[in-house]
């Protein structure tokens, strides 16, 4: 009566980059109680090794176009890109972190651990076709999110920011739990294809099923709105990228929304596409529901920016503003036809995103004084002349988060627009384009204070090669993806999550 | 069309890039070879601009010197570069003043304050690149990136080394064009999706083919609406008033090479921009709202010219001259005729040349005295007799002086504006009276600067003119001189390829007058 699935019915090989990171960060743990205090640079290379490890099994498991652990996991084009997303993310931020740690006295080797851990519940993340599977990698993806953001203890903000983080997380998670068991109930299944499969008829026949569906629905999306912080959800995004130590918040800055998407999306287009609340109508509910919600999310991540003084305040509410950004890509997905193209504009995007955002915390980083002081946008009067190649990579950075030609971030908004505009969502994308406008306003003020501005810059400390290195894949990653966007779009162009 | 293997179009859009990337390795200290590197890339890409004119087939309106390659394939972006006739004219004239544009920084102090030379240069060829790519650039997309980066270049030259509003004036600049062009994106995209590609001639050819591809009913239409998408954004880069308000910040902070670039080449990219894509794409709605822009047109025409009188500073008043002068090709563009169009188009080369040529004298004298009002000169022709004369030449040519190249272009135009059925007779005489403005202001600037007795200790003991500065004057006044009384060396060119856009336009155009 119950039968213990065999290993090949299993399907392991089509989650094994997943999984052999996850093994890996394990095994990371126990190698580094052996590796001395003041070496813990072998810890972060270990961690390197790993990530690359990673990479070259996605290779094998690219175009699987398969499901393992009995439908648990879907190893498809979608899951691969993701998984090169986040792996790139993670192999940027360790080599950022390196110097970091050391200098602000927080290095110990858990933090690779840590960010190993949370990388591969990125990954399941991204993998996961499922509901509970998406729940164990969200407590996987945010729980050493949480341990990171309070690494810099006992320091008052890195705690606040920790404890913040791990509050409103948990009460995230609960609505995603709820929402899912909601969904469940109404559904029968967790399973996102079957699921797909009974909304028609749950729609159909109308009454308390389609309410279930449609409460379940939405607390899935406030729970899973909080991790990539979009509006109305975002509230504790400026404290707590603030007070994570630099290269944790940069890379919560990009993985969190990775894995928030990949789910999002998923969900959506895989399990809800049908789902509206009354039948034949063409706007799916929730593409109405996205619209608002990428619109909010846009209008006050762009506009509060322009306030704010301190760089990591900035771009946190920038990194809001780019959550809207994608937002508005799921929106276009909620447009039948469209969804496999909006899909993809989001993954551009978060790949553009990643790089460029990325690099900018790195930049700041560089900034960073030892005793943890704020970095303001002051802070940047006179760069480019003491640091002239430093001065180059952020004003690449910040043009690219504008979104101008040559750069990576013109080529995401390009695909997002045009998503959105072949979605017919044009009063949305004219909202895009609006804020885009206002976004330049503050990212050229920093351009502005590094180039325009005379002055003496603080005393910038030498950049150790770790750092350097971590810069300058993120800028010539920003570079390559604006002028030979092919390189992208040939690996998304086959990328099909939509239902068939 | 032939597609060769690498073409010279291609060849003299890559040799400011190359010139770039080779200015990079040199020193800063090397200030010396820096100069030289940036004007032989530019004079290099010159020769290949005048190589390329010399093999351009006069008589086929088609695009010539076309080149292909997949770019983004999926989504039917290529990149696709050739030229037509209006393209090779703003080509050549691109590559004519950029090294105009060098050689003018020679011996600027702002560079030498500063510091930062081999940037300054870098910029300078990388807004080569940017404008001549947009100028021949045949796929939408493609043609984005580069009128977009066009930005880049230009609000770090106004910002570093412009006067002393200078970070206000570039930011200005900056957020005004890129809320244009980012609205011109959108209606962009709508097009490419909705045509299925983003090559130029072949989304033409589709609305050609089929009139209802961007529907129009009505001057608030979707065709009305991707139309004022495109426009809008050309309207700021032109500048069409009430846009204009950018344009006086950034040409009075800007350097003098930046002013010369800007009114030289820049403002063109917004009229080639209407001529070559709001027209083709959008026939019924440029029909439909030809006599609104053409009221904006008169309007700028006569505001720029009176303001110009107003000011007291020479830079400002030439700037609001240009406001002014782009209002009569816009103008000419609109009137949807032949005359119209092809004087619009002489008038954005002249315009280019005479209000570079203006920038230029503006900027010698900057450097000798450091002021820039006008009050502060006066018998400057007796002080340096070959500069006042020089001067003239250029100030009567901005002015429209028959023999001279302005004469040309605005005469066309006011002919076209008369025999226009959009526009007519009313937009003609105000038009006209712009004509009577710009004989007032340009002559009281120059008899502010030039004439009478020198009463200013200052001025007495002026430096006279450089080698270079002798030349460069020299040689823009010969071109001014040549076009006036020759024009057809230069314009036979376009001839073939205005008339087939001006077919076009004027065919649909009739339709609708018929309906």
């Amino acid at each position: 009566m119950f039968e213990v699935p065999s290993f090949a019915e299993l399907g392991l090989g089509a989650a094994l980059p997943a999984i052999a990171l996850a093994i890996s960060a394990t095994i990371l743990l126990l190698i580094d109680l052996f590796i001395p205090r003041e070496r813990k640079m072998a810890t972060a290379i270990i961690a390197l090794v790993y990530v690359g490890m990673a990479f070259v099994i996605n290779f094998f498991t690219f175009n699987a176009d398969t499901t393992s652990f009995m439908g648990l996991f879907a190893a498809d084009q979608f899951t691969g890109i993701l998984n090169m997303i986040v792996l790139f993310a993670a192999f940027i931020s360790i080599l950022l972190s390196i110097d970091y740690i050391k200098r602000t006295g927080i290095e110990r080797g858990e933090f690779y651990t840590l960010l190993l851990l949370s990388v591969s519940g990125i990954m399941f993340m991204g993998a996961a076709n499922d509901l509970t599977m998406i729940f164990i990698a969200l407590e996987l993806l945010s729980i050493p999110l949480y341990v990171m953001a309070a690494f810099r203890a006992p320091d008052l903000k890195s705690e606040e920011s920790g404890l913040k983080y791990f509050i409103l997380g948990a009460f995230a998670s609960a609505f995603f739990v709820y929402g899912a068991a909601l969904v469940y109930g109404a559904t029968g299944s967790t399973n996102l294809p079957q699921i797909f499969e009974r909304v028609n008829v749950i729609v159909a026949e109308g009454g308390s099923g389609s309410w279930l569906l449609l409460i379940g629905t939405g607390l899935i999306l406030v729970g899973l709105g909080f991790k990539v912080a979009v509006a109305p959800f975002h509230m504790w995004t400026p404290d707590v990228y603030e007070g994570a130590p630099t290269p944790v918040t940069a890379f919560m800055s990009v993985g969190a929304k990775v894995g928030g998407f990949a789910a999002l999306i998923r969900i959506m287009v895989v399990a809800l596409p049908g789902f509206a609340l009354t039948t034949g109508s063409v706007n799916t509910a929730w593409q109405v529901t996205f619209w608002v919600i990428a619109a909010l999310t846009l209008v006050w991540g762009n506009i509060v920016a322009i306030a704010q003084t301190s760089i990591k305040r900035m771009l946190a509410y920038s990194s809001i503003a780019h959550a809207g950004y994608i937002m508005m890509a799921v929106a276009a997905a909620g447009t039948a036809g469209v969804s496999d193209a909006a899909a993809r504009a989001a993954l551009i995007y978060l790949m553009a995103y990643m790089f460029t955002n990325l690099g900018a915390f790195g930049v700041a980083m560089v900034l960073e004084r030892n005793d943890g002081t704020i970095v303001t946008l002051d802070d940047f009067i006179g760069l480019s002349k003491h640091r002239p190649i430093l001065a180059l990579m952020m004003a690449v950075f910040m043009l690219s988060l504008t979104g101008i030609p040559l750069t990576g971030g013109f080529i995401g908004k390009f695909f997002v627009f045009s998503a959105t505009v072949e979605a017919g969502l044009i009063p949305l994308a004219i909202i895009g384009v609006l804020t885009s406008v206002a976004s330049a306003y503050y990212y050229v003020r920093i351009i502005i204070n590094m180039y325009l501005k005379d002055g003496e810059p603080r005393n910038v400390e030498e950049t150790t090669p770790a750092l350097t290195l971590g810069l300058y894949v993120a800028f010539v990653g920003t570079l390559i993806l604006g002028i030979f966007p092919f390189l992208i779009t040939g690996l998304t162009d086959t990328v099909q999550i939509a239902a068939r | 069309m032939p597609e060769s293997a690498i073409s010279i179009t291609t060849i003299t859009l890559f040799i400011p890039l190359v010139s770039m990337f080779i200015l990079l390795f040199l020193k800063e200290e090397q200030a010396q070879f820096i100069r030289i590197g940036a004007l032989a890339g530019s004079l290099l890409t010159l020769g290949a601009a005048v190589v390329m004119w010399a093999g351009f087939d006069i008589t086929n309106p088609n695009l010539q010197f076309v080149q292909r390659g997949e770019w983004i394939p999926t989504y039917g972006i290529s990149y696709y570069v050739g030229v037509d006739g209006l393209s090779m004219i703003l080509v050549v004239l691109t590559a004519f003043i950029v090294p105009v544009a060098i050689l003018a920084s020679w011996h600027m102090h702002v560079l030498e304050e500063r510091g930062r030379q081999k940037l300054y240069y870098i910029f300078i060829m990388l807004l080569e690149f940017a404008m001549i790519g947009s100028f021949v650039a045949q796929d939408l997309f493609l043609f984005y990136i580069f009128f977009e980066v066009t930005l880049v270049p230009m609000y770090f030259m106004i910002g570093i080394w412009g006067a002393e509003q200078r970070v206000y004036a570039a930011i200005k600049f900056f957020l005004y064009t890129i809320a244009g062009s980012i609205l011109m994106l959108l209606a962009l995209l709508y097009v490419g999706i909705n045509a299925g590609t983003f090559a130029v001639p072949e989304i033409t050819a589709a609305v050609r083919a089929n009139p209802a591809l961007f529907p129009f009913a009505g001057m608030f239409s979707t065709q009305s609406f991707l139309f004022l998408g495109f426009l809008i954004a050309f309207a700021i880069k032109t500048p069409m008033f009430p846009f204009h308000s950018w344009l006086p910040d950034a040409h009075v902070q800007a350097p003098t090479a930046g002013s010369i670039i800007l009114a030289g080449v820049l403002l063109k990219l917004g009229t080639y921009g209407m001529a070559r894509f709001c027209f083709q794409f959008f026939p019924e709605a440029s029909v439909a709202w030809a006599p609104t822009v053409g009221v904006l047109a008169v309007i700028g025409i006569l505001y720029g010219a009176w303001v110009s009188y107003a000011q007291t500073d020479v830079k400002k008043l030439v700037a609001y001259s240009s406001v002014s002068h782009m209002g009569f090709v816009v103008l000419g563009l609109f009137a949807l005729n032949a005359q119209g169009i092809n004087g619009a188009i002489l008038q954005m080369v002249n315009h280019g040349i005479s209000t570079g040529g203006l920038f230029l004298l503006v900027g010698m004298l900057y450097e000798r005295r450091h002021t820039k009002a006008l009050d502060a000169f006066g018998g400057i022709w007796k002080v340096m007799p070959l500069f006042g004369g020089l001067s003239l030449v250029i100030t009567l040519s901005s002015m429209g002086l028959p023999g001279l190249n302005g004469f040309v272009g605005e005469f066309t135009i006011l002919l076209g504006t008369f025999g226009s059925e959009y526009l007519g007779f009313f937009f003609a005489l105000f038009a006209t009276l712009g004509v009577i403005l710009a004989a007032v202001y340009s002559l009281y600037m120059y008899q502010k600067v030039f004439m009478g007795e020198v009463v200013k200790e200052e001025n007495k003991h002026l430096e006279p003119l450089h080698w270079q500065e002798t030349l460069l004057l020299v040689v823009i006044v010969i071109v001014i001189i040549w076009i006036g009384v020759y024009p057809s060396t230069f314009f036979g060119s376009m001839d073939a390829s205005v008339n087939q856009l001006v077919q076009q336009v004027s065919a649909v155009a009739q339709s609708i007058v018929s309906r």
